[in-house]
């Protein structure tokens, strides 16, 4: 039988750094749960946060498809989007109420849906602090601005 | 089907079934190094046996510094949880010929929980979120003179998660576990949930309260990575879906 190892644990060249007194540092799991850690973290915003994603994602199906079909594929595809395409379709509040829907929905869900991708990936509280940052501020902009342009959409503007 | 016959004398079954396997282990030896190593071991073993047999082989016949837990070596105590190939199985009940002898045989700690030595991890992270969802019988008032009834339903309804033997390998397959070892993982939330859906116990809305956390149930991503890894074929992410439900329902 043959017993050959490419021996990590052979006759080591030099003196060792480390022996039983002595034993080289266990690297410990990051923000391992200590005393420090806060008691409590509960409460219902997780909850309501994924029960959101589901019922956003529902009606998102049906806005985002039906905005891709009009948009894209219906009457031509894209060569008709133009200024007038789009004064002729705000000039109706269903469609208003549609691309508001749209653009809250979708924004919210996409950044809550980066917020637990954040979560998930970035292991320094730090980095964390900093990405979330950056997404609510991209977030918080977007909606005012899609908000403001639907609202105040003026078709004879020039 | 016919009887199986013994056709073949028995002095085959001596040492022409035995094959030369590779086994990779990732060690780590803090007495010596601060590095993390592979290392090759080359030996002989029926491969019918268990990949416990073969470090066992190594452990007692080739270098016994080869650190490693195990108890029961039947698949019951839930000790030796460890990365075999790439996946997390109990060493115990990983037969040599079900995972491809003819390559290198790759056997890791778990992941997510801090190495002391060799394949031993520290399970206390782990053993802090199960000891949190409080793994016991809580109930009301006096005690009963005799056992307390239930029917073979209310039985039923948690048979699932009684099976649970805390080895870990579920929590330690978990992506989300792994970023922080905050969440308070699936073996957790099973035992929770062995509670939660027992009628004689009268603590389920307290346990759901602690699973309510930013680090509880909503944390989990469906990934199934934990059903795929339970050695006792625990539905673990279905566990988990259920106590997301009962979580909402209740509250709305
Ligand atoms: C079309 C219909 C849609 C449905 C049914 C849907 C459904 C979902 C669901 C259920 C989740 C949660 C996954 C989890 O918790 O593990 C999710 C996550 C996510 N969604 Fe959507 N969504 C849709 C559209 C969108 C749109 C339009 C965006 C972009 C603005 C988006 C961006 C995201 C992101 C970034 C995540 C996080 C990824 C992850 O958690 O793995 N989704 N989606
Ligand atoms: S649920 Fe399965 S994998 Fe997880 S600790 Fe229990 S027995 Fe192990
Ligand atoms: S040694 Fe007990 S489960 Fe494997």
């Amino acid at each position: 039988m043959s017993t050959e190892t490419n021996a990590a644990v052979g006759p080591v060249e030099g003196a060792s750094l480390y022996d039983v007194d002595h034993p080289a540092p266990i690297i410990e799991p990051p923000r391992q749960r200590t005393r420090k850690t806060p008691k409590s973290t509960r409460g219902n915003f997780e909850l309501a946060a994924w029960l959101f994603m589901r019922l956003s994602g529902v009606v998102l199906v049906v806005l985002v498809i039906g905005h891709l079909l009009i948009q894209l594929v219906l009457d031509g595809g894209v060569s008709k989007i133009g200024f007038a395409f789009v004064a002729g379709r705000w000039a109706s509040p269903f469609w208003q109420v549609w691309d508001l829907a749209m653009l809250w929905l979708a924004m919210l869900h996409g950044s809550n849906g980066l917020r637990t991708v954040i979560n998930d990936y970035a292991e320094r509280a730090g980095t964390r602090l900093w990405l979330k940052g950056l997404l609510y501020t991209a977030t918080v902009f977007t909606i005012l601005l899609g908000t403001l342009v639907i609202f105040t959409f003026d078709p004879n503007i020039r | 089907m016919a009887t199986p016959v013994l056709d073949k004398p028995a002095q085959d079954a001596t040492a022409s079934h035995l094959i030369t396997i590779t086994l990779r282990v990732r060690r780590f030896l803090p007495e010596v190094s601060d590095e993390v190593t592979w290392e090759d071991f080359a030996l002989e073993i029926d491969p019918k046996e268990r990949v416990l047999d073969a470090l066992h082989k190594v452990k007692w016949e080739m270098d016994g510094t080869l650190t490693f837990r195990r108890s029961c070596a039947h698949g019951i105590c839930g000790s030796d949880a460890m990365r075999i190939n790439g996946r997390n199985r109990l060493a115990c009940k990983t037969l040599i010929k079900d995972i491809n002898p003819e390559k290198p045989i790759t056997v890791e700690p778990i992941k997510g929980l801090a190495v002391l030595k060799d394949l031993v991890v520290d399970m206390e992270p782990f053993f802090q979120a199960y000891r949190d969802v409080m793994p016991f019988l809580v109930t009301k008032g006096n005690e009963p003179t005799r056992e307390r009834l239930q029917s073979a339903e209310d039985r039923e309804r948690f048979d699932d998660t009684t099976k649970c033997i805390l080895c870990a390998a579920c929590t330690s397959s978990c992506p989300v576990f792994w970023n922080d070892g905050q969440y308070f993982g699936p073996a957790a939330i099973v035992n929770a949930h062995r509670f939660i859906f027992d009628s004689r116990d009268e603590a389920g809305e307290q346990r759901l309260e602690i699973l309510n956390d930013k680090d509880g149930v909503w944390r989990c991503r469906t990934t199934f990575n934990c059903t795929d890894a339970c050695p006792r074929g625990i539905e673990v992410t279905k566990a988990i879906a259920e106590v997301k439900k009962a979580l909402i329902t209740r509250r709305y």
